[in-house]
């Protein structure tokens, strides 16, 4: 099944904002360009967007985890 | 009691500086690291270094515990903060002194002191040094503002008291606009923050970024002259120079005595810089923050006053006084600093965490490069951009341009993309090259100069 990968090496955010609600939980659905996540790189938050469609299995990376660029996020399914 | 073993509370090219500092002054340095720095540069400089966390800087660099224990554990005396992190934090410097060590800077007191905005304008006030002209405190009626702004000058901005952020502020240009506008903002502060008091300020147009470096022992000051630092994108600084090119000698001497008087009168201790704004229209400074710490762009000042900034705050905090009087200290030629950032200046300053590969560092006379990386090296992405500074030093400001042109084009960093290709195209600008530049100069030559792919 898809998954949803950094698109950089960072530290991983589920939140906008640590007073805000993630941007999705497992059992979400998904589409293309939704974003799943931020990944910090050298002060700068990029935003992770899904290129697939699909239901969140599971997040593969804790909040505020590092990540290498590549790893997967995101598991999909359906 | 001079320090004897140093631990270094930083990592990047900071860590490196300090490294090479204290070995010059014959003192062991014991580095501290994250997980993700285990084969930074400084690490390997250093006599010896310790593990204090995991990538994140709140978990290592940020992370007060653990590096008190690290610098007691490996027999440290002093502990020296570099700049960024932990280095103006009073809650930091406190406990390194309740540990019984040496914090290499001012006093848990005078940090709080003067990094509270409100508290440092009131010391600068008292010290005689001119801040940007306000009202005092909050003004109530339409006519108090009148009167205020009659005193202040206009332009002036309209400020919300309880406001942060820019929210709610207004520039009057005239009494009528005063009047039209207040009411406006009074409104819209109540709206935003339940509280509709506001307070005046001069607006200082196209000010000038311009700093006053002191070095003080706790009892007497001394100051390094000035830098200026208005090149700036995001508030960060780009390209520094000192002196100030657009400063005359009678308003340097004017506004480096500022600076002394106010860090005598705070009893500073360290490497300290004074920040003004500059109205190079009126010939006027206004003080408006001070940085309790060794800055990024010291360089440029060593190099145009010969002095080891680093070593000499080192000393001071050893118990040492300074090891110069005022008249000691003069300005041989011009020195211009650029922050070379792993950023790709071409796609929207995009941060570059790569692989260092090739490096060519140019070698001379008046060349410097004080930076953390070397052939093979991974950047992490956890922390700032910033990779190094290249410094250069000529006798006037036109050789120093000419100088960090060619230097530029001979430096080559592979394996990532820099800030480099915008330092040449700035050293090429025209405007750059005649000084004509301020704080709100680069980010619109942004606009209209955007920078390709090479």
């Amino acid at each position: 099944m898809a998954d949803i990968r950094s698109p950089i090496p960072g530290t991983f955010y589920r939140r906008p904002s640590p007073e805000e609600p993630p941007f999705k939980a497992e059992g979400d659905t998904v589409a293309v360009g939704d974003v799943v996540g931020l990944v910090e790189v050298m002060k700068t938050f990029i935003e992770v967007k899904a290129d697939a469609a699909g239901t969140v299995k599971r997040f593969a990376v804790e909040n505020e985890e590092p990540v290498a660029a590549g790893a997967v996020i995101v598991e999909l399914e359906g | 009691m001079g320090i004897r073993r140093l631990f270094v509370a930083n990592r990047g090219e900071i860590a490196v500086r300090i490294v090479r500092a204290a070995h010059a002054l014959g003192i062991e340095a014991v580095q501290a690291y994250s997980e993700a720095d285990a084969d930074m540069l400084a690490v390997k400089l250093a006599d010896a270094s310790v593990c204090v966390g995991p990538p994140q800087a709140a978990k290592s660099y940020l992370n007060i515990e653990a590096l008190i224990a690290a610098a007691k554990e490996t027999g440290c005396d002093a502990v020296h903060p570099g700049y960024g992190f932990l280095a103006e934090n009073a809650g930091f410097a406190e406990a390194v002194e309740a540990a019984g060590l040496i914090f290499v800077g001012p006093s848990a007191d005078t940090i709080r002191r003067m990094g509270d905005k409100a508290a440092a304008r009131e010391a600068a006030i008292a010290a005689g040094v001119p801040v940007v002209p306000g009202s005092d405190g909050r003004v109530g009626t339409a006519d108090e503002a009148a009167a205020a702004a009659e005193k202040i000058g206009y332009p002036v901005m309209i400020k919300a008291a309880a406001g942060g952020g820019g929210r709610g502020i207004r520039i009057a240009e005239t009494p009528e606009d005063l009047r039209r506008l207040a009411p406006q903002a009074r409104s819209e502060a109540q709206a935003a923050f339940g509280d509709g008091g506001l307070y005046l300020e001069r607006v200082i147009r196209d000010a000038r970024h311009i700093e006053v470096q002191i070095l003080g022992d706790g009892t007497r000051a001394v100051h390094c002259y000035e830098r200026e630092c208005s090149l700036q994108r995001r508030r960060q600084k780009v390209w520094e120079e000192a002196p100030a090119a657009c400063l005359d000698t009678a308003t340097r001497e004017t506004l480096c005595a500022s600076a002394v008087r106010l860090a005598e009168a705070v009893n500073y201790r360290g490497a300290g810089t004074l920040e003004y704004l500059y109205d190079a229209k009126t010939g006027e400074f206004f003080f408006i923050e001070m940085n309790t710490r060794i800055q990024v762009e010291h360089p440029v000042t060593e190099m145009v006053t010969g002095i080891d900034l680093v070593a000499e705050m080192i000393r001071v905090a050893g118990g040492a006084p300074l090891s110069m009087r005022q008249e000691d200290i003069s300005l041989d030629g011009h020195a211009i600093e650029v922050r070379i950032n792993a950023e790709d200046p071409a796609n929207s300053f995009m941060p570059f965490p790569g692989l260092i590969g090739t490096l060519e560092v140019p070698e001379g006379d008046g060349i410097r490069f004080d930076a953390m990386i070397y052939e093979g090296y991974q950047i992490p992405p956890f922390y700032d951009s910033l990779l190094g500074k290249l410094i250069v030093h000529a006798p006037t400001r036109e050789a120093a341009i000419a100088k960090m042109a060619e230097t530029l084009a001979r430096l080559k960093i592979e394996g990532a993309k820099t800030t480099i290709p915008l330092h040449a195209a700035l050293a090429a600008d025209s405007a750059v090259r005649a000084g004509e530049f301020h704080t709100q100069f680069l980010e619109p030559w942004l606009e209209t100069n955007p920078l390709t792919a090479d």
